[in-house]
Order: C-alpha cells, then structure tokens, then sequence
C-alpha cells in the first residue's frame, strides 16, 4: 500500500543523525518533526532566521515577533539562535545544513527539481526553495510518485520550469524510496506492500531496478 | 534634529520626501516585523508608482496589502506573493509587475547594495527561468548567476528600540529582513516600540548601528499573525 503522509515522514526520520542540522519544508518535510529518533540531536533551521526550531507555544506562550517559515507561530529551542534573512541564507548557501527536506511537482533522472511554477496557474513565487535545493549537498525530495490520473512525477527531464538543476540525489515517494545517479533513478526500498511491477509502470525516467528491493521499515 | 538625534515626532515628518515613481525597500516576512504604521502612512500620502522590494506583500487589509487598494504599487520584488486576493487580480490584470526573487538571492542584493558592491555570484537560480538573460560564469567547477544588488530611495524598517542615535535591536524573528533594508536606503526609516537613551544599549547586541539610520520614530502596532499554531500547554 502506499505509504500515508505520516509514514513518508516517519521513512526520512530514518535519515536523520545525531547533531544534524537540518532544514524541513511547508507541508509533509514538516511532519518529520515529529519522528526524531530517541537519543539523538537534531537542530531545525527555520529559513525566515531561526536555528532550533521547538515546538508550537501553548495559548499564553504565542508571540506575534516569533514565527517559522510557513508563517507559523512557534517557540525556539534551548540553544536556539535568531538572525537575519541574510544569514541564515549564508548557512543555506554556504552548505552548512546538513540535510534538506522539501517538496516538488517533478524531479527527473539528471537530479532537475520543479517544485514552483506551473505555467498557466498564478505563480506565487519560489520562497527560499531556489536557495535550499542549491546550496544543499544533502536533500531528500518528497512527493507523491505519480499525480491523480497515474501521470508518473519521476520523469527523464522535467517538463515544467526548475527550481535547481542537477541538484537532487535521494526521493522518497509514496511508493519508494530512490537515488538519482548517473542519468538514473535507482530503486532501493519500496513500500510496505506494493510490488516492484507498480514502481516501474509509474516511473518515466530510467529506473535501474535490482534483484532484491527491500521493503521499507520506519522505526 | 541635531547631532545625532534621528528622532522624529510624526509619521508626516518620517516619510517626508516620499515621492511617485520612487523604489521602497521594506523590511518583514510575511506580517512578521513589518513596519506597519510607515505603510499607514504611504497609504495616507497617497503615493504612487511605486516599486517595493520585499519578501511579500502583505494580506488583503494589514502591510504592504492595503497599499494595493489605491494601485500606489507599480512593482514588487519579491520570493512569494501568495496570500493576497487584490494582488492576484492586479497582477493577471496586468496593473501590477513583480520581479519574482529567490528569498536568499533577495536578502543578499539588500545586503550587497548596502554595502557597495553591485553585483555578485550566485548558484540559485542557475538553470531556471530566475537565470534566464543573466551572465553565467563558473568557479571550482560550478555554474553561477550574476545577480545585481538592490537599493532603495527610502528604506522602511521595524525594530523593536531604538536609541535616539539610531541604533536599533529586533526582536526574535522580527528581525527577518530588516537589517539588510536598513542598509539599502538612501533614507532609511526605522518604527520601534520604545526610544531609549545612548548608552541604555549594550554596544554588542546593536543589531544596526546608527549610521545606516536617518530617521526613528516611536510607534504602537497591531502586530498581526498569519498562521496562529498552537499546542496544548
């Protein structure tokens, strides 16, 4: 079965690493807040200018003067810090997060990402996701693997406008999980259930599939 | 005024020398540290034909939004418009241009033209519409735009104090994008919620110093939040 919104984010919880610092986008990234693994530390970037993001305040704690990314009322974290927009897209450009979560539209076999225009449809703009997918060495994409008529998302080129070029190496979707290397998605885990036959009618791109693909496991 | 006083007593003598056609940089993410009542007052003036450079563009009735209602904006450089139905219809109606801006990419030409350099390098937006018709030149290996810095005839900004010399601290996440405006204007304008003595300040945690600031005024603000979240206590 295909993994539900949860379990994506319980799936890339897996990547996370003691003393990661790591960026999570609007929508499901956001989720995976809430799957840290015991016994580690990670600290989440906020990109409006927030390193150690905590949780959202209770009623008295709400503060109109702290807020996330997504425009959210929040709390800092013990050992959190604030700056500028400038800075903390110094850390973004500068490589110095270590992994990226974020969503898109299409990601295709040379690691192209479009996650923020479809032409024809009002066009709100690219936020820092331009910023994140270029100054990141480490990012995981998340999506579902083919859109509601069965059009597959994991393409041989991208057919809308990108957001970065040739910068993603790992998908998570709601079927597998997926490295992009050397002009190829290949598949190294699928979902609890589904078969290996469903992923390859809904990938457009190349996929390298191999004799054994395990199943996913969240904990 | 004299010496280094930047204080002024009205929001007329704060925004005085706004004219049409002139570009405003304004400090702010989302509704977060925005300077609500220095946007009260352009609104008040009526100026029009004017480009602001800004993360966003307020809501329909609260920040840059209501200056939408009497088409004082021409332009917004901007990463993300979203939340606004005006806006919207001022945009497919062809009344309003916007430059659409990586919000890294935006913070940096703020910073950069505040600090007198033109132009610089840059990997985002490389390969996307944001690089089209811009100069592309690689290092160590890596393809890179030129993008050019921005400054502003006026700057608007929101601090939290201020000291009568024009030096400025934010607070929390409303800081965001205000130290970089403050920077950029020819005349740079900062709204905070209490004026303090020199001195009362500790020189280390001035986020702005004073020389970027030629005008402080004291406000009050409805501090508004977009997305109210929260968590049982």
């Amino acid at each position: 079965m295909a993994l539900s919104r949860e379990q994506i984010a319980q799936r890339i919880a897996r990547e996370l690493e003691d003393g990661f610092y790591v960026n999570l986008g609007i929508g499901i990234p956001t989720l995976v807040a809430n799957y840290i693994p015991d016994g580690i530390e990670v600290m989440l970037q906020s990109e409006n200018g927030l390193l150690g993001m905590g949780p959202f305040p209770t009623e008295d704690e709400i503060d109109a003067d702290m807020i996330n990314a997504g425009k959210q009322t929040v709390t800092a974290a013990t050992g959190a810090s604030i700056f500028s927009s400038a800075e903390s897209f110094a850390m973004i450009r500068g490589g110095h997060v270590d992994l990226t979560v974020l969503g898109a539209f299409e990601v295709d076999v040379n690691g192209n990402i479009a996650s923020w225009m479809i032409p024809g449809k009002l066009i709100k703009g690219m936020g820092g996701a331009m910023d994140l997918v270029a100054g990141a060495d480490n990012i995981i994409v998340t999506m579902t693997h083919a859109s509601k008529h069965g059009e597959s998302k994991l393409l041989t080129n991208c057919t809308l406008p990108l957001t970065g070029a040739g910068c993603i190496k790992k998908v998570l979707t709601d079927l597998a999980f997926l490295e992009i290397k050397d002009g190829a998605f290949h598949l190294k885990e699928r979902a609890p259930g589904v078969s290996v036959e469903e992923i390859i009618e809904k990938t457009e791109g190349k996929l390298i599939v191999p004799d054994h693909v395990p199943e996913m496991t969240f904990a | 005024m004299s010496g280094f006083n930047k204080v002024v007593n009205s929001y007329e003598e704060a925004m005085a020398g706004l004219e049409d056609g002139m570009t405003v940089i304004a400090g702010g993410f989302g509704l977060c540290g925005i300077p609500e009542n220095l946007i009260a007052q352009i609104k008040k003036m009526g100026t029009k034909e004017l480009t602001f450079v800004s993360n966003n563009c307020g809501v329909d009735d609260f920040g840059l939004g209501i200056l939408l209602v009497d088409r004082q904006i021409k332009k917004m450089i901007s990463s993300y418009v979203g939340e606004n139905a005006l806006f919207e219809k001022q945009l497919l109606a062809g009344e309003l241009e916007v430059e659409l801006t990586p919000q890294g990419t935006l913070a940096e030409k703020m910073r950069a033209g505040g600090a007198g350099i033109p132009a610089f390098y840059t990997a985002t937006g490389y390969g996307t519409p944001v690089g089209d018709g811009k100069e592309v030149r690689e290092f160590n290996g890596r393809k890179y735009i030129m993008e050019e810095s921005i400054t502003g005839d006026f700057a608007i900004v929101k601090g939290w104090k201020a000291d009568t010399y024009g030096n400025v601290v934010y607070r929390d996440t409303a800081q965001n994008f205000n130290p970089m405006a403050a920077t950029a204007g020819k005349i740079t304008v900062v709204e905070v919620e209490e004026i303090v003595q020199p001195g009362e300040l500790k020189p280390t945690e001035i986020h702005t110093p004073g020389i970027y600031v030629n005008r402080v005024i004291k406000g009050s603000f409805e501090k508004r939040i977009e997305q109210r979240t929260v968590r049982q206590g």
